[in-house]
């Protein structure tokens, strides 16, 4: 057996919690795509997506939400493949996870403020 | 009369495969080449089998790389294109000798899945009917035919990576009894079965429903209780 990683209940949070971040991520990375391939699609430059971006509420929210969503799937779908690739159980595996998490939290809003401010 | 090479796997933790010869005949199947081996050619061999008729869940081996049920699977089938068998215990539970391996893990997690049925009413009440019509019924009718062959936990990936992971059989076997409306057990079997090492670590790589031999689908069954454990989780029955 592995090494207990918090109840059952928690457990099975984590996994309604990584469902809800995938169904928010579908959405979001099919909006991304779609700006993307329209926004270059007329030669748009860096500049001139920028002067877009900048000051525009909607996109700091749909961001906003992008990294947030990221932040939490990511981590936890990493953690079984630490587990059984790995053999990294435990504790110290989630609080690694955590702290990826807030990584990735930490780049993706500055990332996110950039493109506003 | 035509002959089948067949290389079978003989000892426990260190083993290799020895080569034999058998005769080769029309509808022949796994079952019958591992007897013929036993009988004439190698008395000393180990393996295990009952009702020889696909009730009993006790035959399965690795054919061909392939977890099956050696007693329904014919000789023509499980060689497909190559020229040879090659015969091996089930793969995720320790061997004994040759083709037998320990089923104490596989058991074991049943009971820990609490797939024991645990009723509520005395034998002095009446009988507690369930439409044949029921959803519940009906589900629970999906996934009963069990035979607790192990073919599912041999196939699986997740059993080999997570050697505590309950496996299919055990988890399909829980869900029969989530959906027996009979049974009283539901909050504990449910906290048996989520988390890390019950269904909440399965990958849905669909191998078990892919290779078990009574057509099951213990993915389903898995992705039921992930449902159901995630709503008793967020009421906080969990």
């Amino acid at each position: 057996m592995s090494a207990p990683q918090g109840s059952v209940r928690q457990q099975t949070l984590l996994w309604v919690a990584q469902r809800a971040s995938a169904a928010v991520l579908a959405l979001c990375v099919a909006v991304h795509l779609a700006t993307l391939i329209y926004a270059v699609r007329g030669g748009l430059s860096a500049a001139e997506i920028l002067a877009r971006t900048h000051a525009n509420v909607v996109w700091l929210v749909f961001y906003t939400v992008f990294v947030l969503a990221a932040a939490v799937h990511v981590p936890i779908g990493l953690r079984p493949v630490l587990a059984e690739w790995a053999g990294w159980r435990g504790r110290s595996s989630d609080a690694a996870l955590l702290g990826f998490a807030m990584l990735i939290t930490w780049m993706g809003l500055r990332a996110v403020a950039a493109v506003f401010a | 009369m035509s002959r089948l090479k067949v290389r079978v796997w003989r000892g426990s933790g260190e083993g290799r495969f020895e080569s034999f010869e058998v005769p080769r005949h029309a509808s022949q199947t796994v079952l019958d080449v591992v007897t013929y081996i036993q009988r004439v050619l190698d008395p000393t061999l180990a393996y295990r089998f009952a009702c020889r008729v696909g009730m009993c869940g006790s035959c399965a081996m690795t054919v061909n790389g392939i977890p099956r049920w050696t007693c329904r699977t014919h000789v023509d089938v499980a060689l497909k294109d190559r020229g040879e068998l090659a015969i091996a215990p089930l793969r995720n539970l320790p061997v004994i000798r040759d083709l037998v391996t320990d089923m104490t893990a596989f058991f074991d997690k049943w009971a820990q899945a609490k797939g024991g049925f645990q009723g509520s009413r005395t034998r002095r009440e009446p009988f507690h009917a369930i439409a044949p019509e029921k959803e519940s019924r009906k589900r629970v009718d999906a996934a009963i035919e069990c035979i607790g062959c192990a073919v599912c936990y041999s196939a699986c990936d997740v059993v080999a990576r997570n050697p505590g992971y309950l496996g299919p059989a055990a988890l399909n076997r829980a869900w029969t009894l989530v959906n027996d409306e009979r049974d009283a057990a539901r909050a504990e079997r449910l906290r048996a079965v989520a988390g890390d090492a019950g269904c909440h670590a399965c990958h849905t790589h669909v191998s078990c429903t892919e290779r078990c031999p009574k057509q099951l689908s213990p993915t389903a069954a898995i992705a039921g209780l992930k449902r159901e454990t995630a709503r008793a989780a967020l009421r906080g029955e969990l």
